[in-house]
C-alpha cells in the first residue's frame, strides 16, 4: 500500500515492472497466436501452408523447397521455436543446398519476392508513422478542443454545429472524404499536386503531400474524440470535486483547465493508445487513397499478390505497436491517476 | 419586494430598505429558481435570515426542502455545473459583512469564496479530487488567496492537518484522498475549508456519510474549531440530533421556505409549526423511554414545481381541518413572531397551536 | 402451505409457533478472498463475517447494528443465502440450508425474503409495479386465489399504496412509496422471515417513521419474523426485541433491547450509544457523557489480535491483546464478548493495564464516565457475585485472530 511519498516511488516502480512484465507476456502470446493463424490454421483447414507462402502459381518443386525451408515437417514446437528465434536472433532457411539468410529481427521471408520482410517493413514504416503522428497531433488538438468547448457551451449553436460535423465525421467513410478532398484541393483548386515526396528529398514537398492525408485521417478521429471528450467533460463537470474547486475560489480557467481536464483526459488517453497503436499497423484506406508508400499499402499489395509473409510481418508489427502504445498509456495513467498504482 | 419581506419587517427586522444590515450575514427574500422542461423548480422561494459571527445556525429540512440550494446560493455556486442548461434564477439579497453578494462583481464574489466563506460537503470522497494529494489541494486553496511560496503554503497545510487531528500530518499531507479513511477525509476537508480562516463556514450534511463514532469526532471538531476561530457557521442537515448538538438557532425549511425559526431550545421545546411537530414525532429517540409508535408525517414532500396553494404543508398537515378564523386558505401563511426571537408560519392561532402542542403532541414524544 | 392459503388475508397459519427457533446460525463465516497479480494468487481475505452464533425466534425482531465494515450486510446476505458461507451453518426451521444449491433453495426462498436499502436501485425502472410485485409468483410458479392481479392489488393496499397504481412505473413514486413497493414484493409469497437491510436509511425522517410503523403493523398482522440490519441505533431500538451489536465481523453483544440500552455491557456498545447525537439542545453542553472513540474501525483484512476492539478500547488490558473473549451469557438474556464488561464484574480483574491505551483513552473519556463505570461495575459485581458465578477469564481463544499486531488507530486501511 502506498502511503505518502515514502512508499510512492516504490509503488510506481513496482507498477512499472508489473506492466512491463505483463507486456512481455502479452507479446509472447501474440507471437504464438500469429504463428497459429499463419501456420496451424491453414493446415487444419486443409490448405498447405507452404503453398500459401509461395503464392498462387508456384510449381510443386518450389513448394517443396519452401516446405523444407520453413521446416513444416518438424514437430510444431520446433517450428514455434524457430519462429521465435527468428524474431530475436535471425534464422536460416535451408532446403538442401539452397540456403536463405534472414537477419536478426526476422519477421519472415518473402519467397516470392526473394527478400526478407523486415527491411520492407522498415522502409515503409516511417511513412506510416509520419502519417499517424501528424494526424494524431491534429485530431487531439481539434477533437479534444472542440469537445471541451462543446461541453462548456452545451446546447449552444457552436455545440450543435460541432456535434453535427462530428457525427458526419464519424459516419462518412474515409475513402469518401479522401476522394472528396483530393478532388477539391488537388484536382479542383490545384493547391497541391497530391504526390508523396520523401522527407529526405524535400521538406516542403513532403509537407504538401502529407497535409491532405493528415487532415482526412484526423477528421475521422477528431470527430470521435470530440464526442467522447464532450461526454466525459460533461460528466466530470458534474462531479463534487469540481464544485469543491469552485468553492475554494479558484478561477474558472483553473477549475476547467486543471481540475476537470485531468479527469477528462483519462478515458481519452486509453482510447488514444488503442487507436494510435492500430494506426501504426497502417492506415490502409488513407494510404491507398493518397498513394502513400506505407505499411497499409504494403499489406494491400501483399493481399493482392498473395504474399503471405508480408501480411504476417505487418500483423506482427501492428500487434507490437498496440502493445507498446498500451504500455505507454498504462504508464501515463499511473502518473495521472494515483489510484492506479495500487491496483 | 414580496410578502415575505413585509412580514420580516413586521417581526422587527428592517428588511424593507436595502440598507447595510448590522448582522454579519443577512439573507433577505432569497429565491433560487431552476427552469426545467417540466416547469420552474422553486428550490428556494423567499428565505430570510441573519447570522452573527461566532454563532451557529442549523438549517433542517428533508430532501428537496431547498436547504442545500440555499447554501450554494450564498456561496454563489448555484449555477455551477449548469453548462448549457437554462440558467438558475436568483433574486433577493445576501449581505456578507456589509457587502451585497448578488449584485456584486462575480469575480469579487469568487475572491470571497474560500477566503471569507468556505464550505464543507457531505461526501468527502467525492468532494476531494482523486488525482491530487491532500496537501496539493490544501496548498492550492491557500495560494489562491495568499501570495506565498509553495513551501510556506505547505507548512500551513501541515499545520491545519495537525489542527484537525490527523496523525503524522507531515507525512499524511502527501497522501491521496483514497488513502484516507472516511473520517480522516472529512477532517482533511475541514482543514482545507478553514485554511484561510473564513468568517463564514457552511457545512452541508457534514457527517451524513460517516459512521456514528466518527460522526461524534467530527461534530466535536467542528464545535471546537468554531470556538477557536469564532466564525459564523451554518450547518445543513436532516438529522435533528446533529442540529441540536451544534446550533444556537434553528431554521426549519419546507418546500423552499422557512416555516419555523428560532433559538434551538425554543424550536425543540416549544415548536410552533405542525411540520416541526411532525419531525420531532417521526424520530425514534435514544434519550427517551421507548415509545410504542412513531408519529409520522403523512404523505410525501411536495413537488417544487407545483407547490400546493396556500400553506405548502397543508396536504400533509394533521391539523389542516382545525377551524381557522379570518384566514383564506389559499393564502400562504407568513412568518409571524411567536415568541422572543421565534417565528413560525402557520394559519392556526397561537392559542390553538399551544393547546395542540401541550395536549396532543408533547405527551407522546 | 398451499398457495390458496396465501390469499386468505391477514390471519395465516404459521409452521413455527411464536417463540420457537426459526433461524439458527452457528460459527458463520464469510471471507472474501483478495487476489492479486497475474496469477490471481490469493494474498489475503476480507473477513467480513468471522464467526457468528445466534438464533432468531419466530415472531421476534432481531436488530443488528454496527458501523460500516462490521459485516452486518454480509450477514444478511448469508442468512438469506444470497451468499454462500465460507464456514459455519445456517439452519432454517431445523433444516440445514448452508450449502443448498439454487434449485434446492427455491422452496426456501418463499419463506425468507429480503428488503433492500435503496428503493431507487432495487426496482427495475422498466417494469410496472404490478410486474415487480407479481414477479415472485411467476418465479415460484404460484397462482394465488383470485388471480395474480387481484393479489398484487391486495398487497399494494396492505402496504398503503393505491391498488389503482398497478400499472405505474417506479419513477412515478417517491422514495417512501418505492420502499413500500419493495415491501409488497417481499410479502407476496407470505414469507415467515423478512431480512431488511437498512430499510429506512435512504428515506427522509418523516417518511422513515411511516415505513417503520408499516413494518410494525405488518409484523403484528402477519406474525412475521424480522431481522433488521441498520446503522441507526435509535431506529434499531425502536423496532427490535433483541439486538446484536457487531464489530469487525463479530457479535460483541447480543441482548434484549431494554437490557442493552439501559445497561450495555460491552464498551463498544456503550461508546456507540453515547456517540449518537441527542436531539436535545439542553444536553449540548453535556459533553462529558460522550465516549469519544479514537480513530476508525480497523480493516477486516487484518483485524487486531485478541479482542478486536482492544485498539480503541479504554478498558483494554494485556489479555485483550492476546485472547479473544468468547460471547457468554453473563446476565440472563444478555450475551457479551468482553474481558472487562461494563455494568458487571470484571472477567479478568488482575490483568496488566496497558499503559499506552489507558493513557490515550483517559484523554478521551471524561473522568466522570470512567468513575461512573467503575462504580456501577463494582456495584453490579457485588450484586451478581451472589447469584451468578462469573465465567472464567481464561476463555478459549479461537486462535484465528493471532495474525496481526496492526494497531487499529492507523486510519488508512483500505486498499
Amino acid at each position: 500500500m502506498a502511503r505518502g511519498t515514502a512508499a510512492g516511488p516504490r509503488a510506481v516502480l513496482a507498477y512499472l515492472i508489473r506492466r512491463l512484465f505483463a507486456a512481455a507476456v502479452m507479446l509472447v502470446v501474440i507471437i504464438l497466436v500469429v504463428f497459429c493463424i499463419f501456420f496451424l490454421v491453414p493446415k487444419w483447414a486443409g490448405v498447405d501452408p507452404a503453398a500459401a507462402f509461395v503464392g498462387k502459381q508456384a510449381d510443386p518443386a518450389a513448394i517443396e523447397a519452401v516446405r523444407q525451408k520453413l521446416g513444416l515437417a518438424d514437430p510444431i514446437f520446433v517450428q514455434v521455436w524457430e519462429f521465435f528465434k527468428g524474431i530475436f536472433a535471425g534464422r536460416t532457411y535451408a532446403a538442401g543446398g539452397d540456403v536463405t539468410q534472414c537477419a536478426a529481427p526476422c519477421f519472415g521471408y518473402s519467397f516470392r519476392s526473394e527478400q526478407a520482410i523486415w527491411p520492407v517493413l522498415t522502409d515503409r514504416f516511417p511513412v506510416t508513422l509520419a502519417l499517424a503522428l501528424g494526424a494524431a497531433v491534429l485530431w487531439l488538438i481539434v477533437g479534444v478542443g472542440a469537445g471541451v468547448l462543446s461541453a462548456l457551451k452545451r446546447g449552444s449553436l457552436w455545440d450543435r454545429g460541432a456535434m453535427i460535423v462530428a457525427l458526419s465525421g464519424v459516419s462518412l467513410p474515409i475513402y469518401f472524404t479522401a476522394m472528396l478532398s483530393l478532388s477539391a484541393f488537388v484536382y479542383g483548386l490545384k493547391w497541391m499536386d497530391g504526390q508523396y515526396v520523401p522527407l529526405a528529398d524535400s521538406f516542403t514537398g513532403w509537407l504538401g503531400g502529407m497535409i491532405l492525408p493528415w487532415v482526412t485521417l484526423a477528421f475521422l478521429y477528431a470527430a470521435m474524440y470530440a464526442r467522447i471528450t464532450r461526454a466525459t467533460m460533461l460528466e466530470v463537470l458534474g462531479e463534487d470535486y469540481i464544485r469543491t474547486a469552485r468553492a475554494k475560489g479558484l478561477t474558472e480557467p483553473v477549475v476547467i483547465g486543471k481540475h476537470a481536464m485531468r479527469s477528462t483526459m483519462t478515458p481519452i488517453l486509453t482510447m488514444f493508445g488503442m487507436d494510435f497503436g492500430a494506426l501504426i499497423g497502417g492506415a490502409i484506406l488513407t494510404e491507398t487513397a493518397f498513394s502513400l508508400p506505407g505499411l497499409g499499402q504494403a499489406v494491400l499489395s501483399a493481399i493482392r499478390n498473395q504474399d503471405l509473409p508480408v501480411i504476417l510481418g505487418v500483423t506482427l508489427i501492428t500487434s507490437l505497436a498496440v502493445i507498446v502504445a498500451n504500455l505507454l498509456v498504462d504508464l501515463l495513467y499511473a502518473v495521472i491517476d494515483p489510484r492506479v498504482r495500487l491496483s | 419586494m414580496t410578502e415575505l419581506s413585509k412580514s420580516g419587517a413586521a417581526v422587527g427586522e428592517p428588511v424593507k430598505d436595502s440598507s447595510t444590515p448590522s448582522a454579519f450575514l443577512e439573507v433577505r427574500d432569497l429565491k433560487v429558481h431552476f427552469p426545467t422542461d417540466d416547469g420552474l423548480v422553486k428550490s428556494v422561494d423567499g428565505l430570510s435570515f441573519s447570522l452573527e459571527k461566532g454563532k451557529t445556525l442549523g438549517i433542517v429540512g428533508e430532501s428537496g426542502s431547498g436547504k442545500s440550494v440555499t447554501s450554494l446560493g450564498i456561496m454563489g455556486l448555484h449555477t455551477a455545473g449548469q453548462y448549457g442548461k437554462r440558467k438558475a434564477q436568483i433574486s433577493g439579497e445576501i449581505w456578507l459583512d456589509g457587502t451585497e453578494l448578488l449584485s456584486a462583481d462575480p469575480d469579487y464574489v469568487r475572491k470571497l469564496r474560500g477566503r471569507e466563506m468556505a464550505m464543507i460537503f457531505q461526501d468527502p470522497l467525492s468532494a476531494l479530487h482523486p488525482y491530487y494529494t491532500i496537501g496539493q489541494q490544501i496548498v492550492e486553496a491557500y495560494q489562491i488567496h495568499h501570495k506565498v511560496t509553495k513551501k510556506v503554503a505547505r507548512r500551513r497545510a501541515v499545520e491545519m492537518l495537525d489542527r484537525v487531528g490527523i496523525p503524522q500530518p507531515d507525512k499524511r499531507v502527501d497522501s491521496y484522498p483514497h488513502e484516507f479513511s472516511g473520517g480522516m477525509r472529512q477532517r482533511a476537508m475541514i482543514a482545507m475549508s478553514l485554511v484561510n480562516n473564513p468568517e463564514l463556514l457552511i457545512a452541508d450534511e457534514p457527517t451524513t456519510a460517516l459512521d456514528v463514532t466518527v460522526q461524534a469526532q467530527i461534530l466535536d471538531l467542528i464545535r471546537d474549531l468554531q470556538k477557536e476561530f469564532g466564525s459564523a457557521v451554518i450547518v445543513i442537515t436532516h438529522d435533528l440530533g446533529v442540529v441540536a448538538e451544534l446550533s444556537d438557532d434553528i431554521l426549519v425549511m419546507y418546500g423552499g421556505r422557512c416555516i419555523e425559526r428560532g433559538p434551538a431550545e425554543k424550536v425543540f421545546y416549544e415548536p410552533k409549526h405542525p411540520y416541526t411537530w411532525g419531525l420531532l414525532g417521526s424520530m425514534p429517540r435514544l434519550d427517551r423511554e421507548q415509545t410504542e409508535r412513531l408519529i409520522p408525517v403523512k404523505g410525501s414532500p411536495p413537488s417544487l414545481i407545483n407547490l400546493p396553494s396556500g400553506c405548502a404543508f397543508n396536504p400533509r398537515c394533521s391539523y389542516a381541518d382545525v377551524p381557522k378564523d379570518n384566514v383564506t386558505r389559499t393564502v400562504r401563511p407568513e412568518l409571524a413572531q411567536v415568541g422572543s426571537q421565534h417565528w413560525a408560519a402557520c394559519h392556526m392561532t397561537q392559542e390553538q397551536r399551544d393547546r395542540i402542542w401541550t395536549e396532543e403532541i408533547a405527551p407522546k414524544l | 402451505m398451499t398457495p390458496s392459503a396465501q390469499s386468505g388475508g391477514a390471519t395465516l397459519t404459521k409452521d413455527a409457533a411464536p417463540g420457537e427457533t426459526l433461524l439458527k446460525v452457528t460459527g458463520l463465516q464469510k471471507h472474501f478472498p483478495i487476489r492479486k497479480g497475474l496469477l490471481q494468487r490469493q494474498v489475503g481475505a476480507v473477513r467480513a463475517v468471522d464467526g457468528l452464533d445466534f438464533e432468531v425466534k419466530s415472531g421476534e425482531t432481531l436488530g443488528v447494528v454496527g458501523e460500516s465494515g462490521c459485516g452486518k450486510s454480509t450477514m444478511g446476505r448469508l442468512i438469506t443465502r444470497l451468499l454462500e458461507p465460507t464456514a459455519g451453518t445456517v439452519e432454517f426451521e431445523g433444516k440445514d440450508i448452508t450449502h443448498l444449491g439454487v434449485s434446492a433453495m427455491r422452496p426456501m426462498r418463499r419463506d425468507v425474503q429480503m428488503i433492500f436499502q435503496d428503493p431507487y436501485s432495487s426496482l427495475n425502472p422498466r417494469h410496472t409495479i404490478g410486474t415487480i410485485v407479481s414477479a415472485p409468483f411467476k418465479l415460484q410458479g404460484v397462482m394465488p386465489e383470485g388471480g395474480i392481479k387481484k393479489e398484487v392489488q391486495r398487497l399494494l393496499s396492505v402496504v398503503g399504496l393505491n391498488p389503482e397504481h398497478y400499472n405505474r412505473y417506479p419513477h412515478e413514486f417517491s422514495g417512501g412509496q418505492r420502499q413500500r413497493i419493495g415491501i409488497a414484493r417481499a410479502l407476496a409469497l407470505n414469507p415467515k422471515m423478512v431480512v431488511a437491510d437498512e430499510p429506512v436509511s435512504a428515506l427522509d425522517v418523516s417518511i422513515q417513521a411511516q415505513v417503520v410503523n408499516l413494518l410494525d403493523d405488518l409484523q403484528q398482522e402477519l406474525g412475521l419474523t424480522y431481522v433488521i440490519i441498520a446503522h441507526d441505533l435509535s431506529v434499531v431500538r425502536h423496532v427490535s426485541d433483541r439486538i446484536a451489536v457487531m464489530y469487525l465481523g463479530k457479535i460483541v453483544e447480543l441482548a434484549d433491547r431494554d437490557s442493552l440500552y439501559k445497561a450495555p455491557m460491552h464498551p463498544y456498545t456503550k461508546a456507540l450509544m453515547s456517540a449518537v447525537p441527542i436531539p436535545d439542545p439542553r444536553r449540548k453542553s453535556a459533553k462529558s457523557e460522550r465516549i469519544l472513540l479514537q480513530g476508525d474501525v480497523p480493516s477486516p483484512i487484518s483485524p487486531p489480535s485478541g479482542c478486536r476492539f482492544h485498539t480503541r478500547c479504554w478498558k483494554a488490558t494485556q489479555i485483550c491483546t492476546t485472547t479473544e473473549p468468547p460471547l457468554l451469557e453473563l446476565k440472563p438474556g444478555q450475551q457479551v464478548a468482553c474481558h472487562h464488561p461494563e455494568n458487571f464484574a470484571d472477567q479478568a480483574p488482575q490483568d496488566t493495564v496497558l499503559l499506552t491505551v489507558a493513557k490515550r483513552a483517559a484523554e478521551l473519556v471524561a473522568d466522570e464516565v470512567l468513575a461512573e463505570s467503575a462504580e456501577t461495575s463494582a456495584a453490579v459485581a457485588a450484586e451478581v457475585a451472589e447469584t451468578v458465578a462469573p465465567a472464567p477469564a481464561e476463555a478459549t481463544s479461537e486462535g484465528d485472530a493471532g495474525d496481526s499486531g496492526d494497531s487499529g488507530d492507523s486510519p488508512a486501511k483500505e486498499k
